[in-house]
């Protein structure tokens, strides 16, 4: 080969490989989405769907509200002892609260979540999901005529979906506990006016476009996870080489994914 | 149950009917290696059949053809009287309910228990309440011999055990069809008895039609109606175990009696591996 055409090469090759990869996800979100209504409407997928949802609920969000929990508290701590000090140089302390309920609900409460979440809930659904394909179990499912997407991956990204939006508004409360406990050792804030202030500025419109960021960090984060663990080939290694992909393409994808929505909705005026 | 000594029972009476599976001029091409090259078989209805060929002779690929996992390149499958190769997803997947296969491992759900195993596809299929489905577990379970085992993992039971299970599992729908691949690999002399005899068993009081790929040449006379033997892809030798056992055919003699020269084995060329070593850059 010619050696100047060789990065050209290289850099199609990338490209290919990249649109193969998005190809095959948005398969797998269409296959979700598609099968998604049986769940409620047809009586046989309904009844091995749910018990599964309700496992998989539990499993993916109750063990990650103490880290989630503890994480966003020392967050909304942290921003407290930055932020408080420049507030108060300016003599608007009284603003803290504010700055950082929105700080919170529109953007650190629904990240830190999803990223905690990744840890938690990505990583152990990916070996999970990875581990099944090793030892033959997801074609086992398909001989048996029974979808894998229906029976894995749906009750995996709906349980992600909701257990993000939930530990999404747990951090926010959590955000602002730490806010205020810290405003009231520093500048002896009182927890009421320290409240009272929080939902003066903090409005419901911040948490609802929160919550529809956790919602398709959820989203993103059961596919993605779904998507490694199924793909996975070849003995423990290829279950390893998924969990870590997951984790890091789940982090860099909703820090992408963040910044498209913060700009969407500070073009849209939200 | 037949002890290891007596021939295969025959054929069911009715055996010379229409054939349950018929491959026609199949081919299996993946990327540019053509792995099975214009097959023709017929397995009748309730015959067992073994499938025997060296490692990478094209037995799996062969048996995942028949039991609707892939496509073929070209030719049809033809089973129960209809094309496989032609029907659409959703036909593919109801055809597969009448169809069981045990794989290797025996690819049981881990994170569930054996009777749930078993259950799954029942409660999959069909509109049956639970406690019908529990009894159905049971019955299956019991012909497989692990019934008091029902509430265990796959975890916590041995290798001849998770087979067993998987062949529950695949008796759940009660299927008109089943494929074993490689049974009775890595198991003890006497789980591959006991699995043999399942699998005769099975054969012989529901009639279910068997298709085997076995590498142990006393289970595969010991099950087989009718032995096939493929080698890079094409059927080589075909007839009854006696047949075979006493078969002029150099290459059959070399396999069923697994002997390292022959026809199979004179392949590999000494010159390759001269010019091999001399030739660095490959
Ligand atoms: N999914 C696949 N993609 C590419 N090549 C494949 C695939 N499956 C099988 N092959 C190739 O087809 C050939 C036949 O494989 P197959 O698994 O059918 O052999 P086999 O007779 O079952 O061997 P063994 O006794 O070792 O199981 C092998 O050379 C293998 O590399
Ligand atoms: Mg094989």
């Amino acid at each position: 080969m010619i050696p100047v055409t060789r990065p050209i090469s290289r850099i199609g090759a990338r490209l290919i490989q990249l649109i193969t990869f998005i190809g095959a996800l948005g398969l797998l979100f269409r296959d979700t989405f598609a099968v998604t209504p049986r769940m409620v409407f047809v009586k046989r997928g309904r009844r091995l769907a749910w018990s599964n949802l309700w496992f998989q609920l539990y499993r993916v969000g109750v063990k990650s509200i103490g880290v989630v929990g503890l994480v966003t508290f020392c967050i909304g701590a942290i921003l407290a002892l930055q932020i408080g000090p420049i507030l108060d140089d300016y003599g608007v302390a009284s603003q803290l609260p504010g700055v950082i309920g929105i700080a919170m609900f529109r953007e650190l409460g629904p990240l830190i979540g999803a990223i905690v979440l990744t840890g938690f809930a990505g990583a152990s659904i990916a070996a999970e999901l990875g581990t099944m394909a090793v030892g033959e179990e997801l074609k086992a499912l398909r001989s048996h005529a029974i979808s894998p997407v229906r029976f894995l991956v749906v009750p995996r990204v709906l349980a992600t979906i909701i257990m993000t939006a939930c530990l999404a508004t747990l951090s926010n409360a959590m955000g602002v506990l730490g806010g205020m406990f810290t405003a009231n050792i520093t500048q002896g804030m009182d927890y009421g006016v320290y409240l009272n202030a929080t939902f003066e500025s903090a409005k419901a419109l911040d948490f609802v476009t929160g919550i529809i960021k956790a919602a398709v960090f959820g989203m993103m984060i059961g596919g993605l996870a779904c998507f490694y663990g199924m793909s996975v080939r070849g003995g423990a290694e290829g279950v390893g080489n998924a969990t870590t992909k997951t984790v890091v393409i789940s982090i860099v994808s909703l820090i992408m994914v963040d910044l498209t929505f913060t700009f969407v909705f500070y073009t849209l005026d939200l | 149950m037949p002890d290891e000594t007596t021939a295969p029972s025959a054929l069911p009476a009715d055996a010379d009917a229409e054939p349950i599976i018929r491959c026609i001029n199949v081919t299996k091409q993946f990327g540019s290696q053509k792995v099975l090259h214009d097959l023709t078989l017929n397995v009748k209805r309730g015959e067992r059949l073994v499938m025997l060929g060296g490692s990478g002779a094209g037995k799996s690929t062969l048996l995942n053809l028949m039991a609707a996992e892939t496509r073929a390149t070209s030719g049809q499958v033809i089973v129960n009287g209809r094309n496989i190769c032609s029907m659409s997803d959703a036909e593919l997947d109801k055809h597969r309910t009448t169809m069981g296969v045990l794989f290797q491992s025996g690819a049981l759900f881990q994170s569930m228990t054996l009777a749930e195993n078993v259950a799954l596809p029942i409660r999959e299929h069909t509109d049956l309440v639970d406690r019908t489905i529990d009894t159905i577990v049971k019955m299956k379970l019991e012909l497989v011999g692990l019934r008091e085992h029902a509430d265990k993992k796959p975890a916590e039971i041995s290798g001849g055990m998770k087979k067993r299970a998987g062949l529950a599992r695949a008796l759940a729908l009660d299927p008109q069809i089943i494929f074993y691949d490689e049974p009775s690999a890595g198991l003890d002399p006497v789980s591959v008895t006991e699995v043999d005899q399942l699998m005769i068993g099975l054969n012989e009081t529901l009639g279910v039609t068997t298709v085997v790929i076995t590498h142990e040449m006393t289970s595969a006379f010991r099950i087989a109606h009718r032995l096939v033997l493929l080698d890079q892809g094409k059927f080589v030798a075909a007839g009854s175990p006696d047949e075979m056992k006493n078969s002029d055919d150099p290459l059959v003699h070399q396999f069923v009696h697994g002997l390292t020269a022959g026809p199979l084995t004179d392949r590999r060329d000494d010159c390759d591996y001269l010019t091999d070593l001399l030739n660095p850059q490959r």
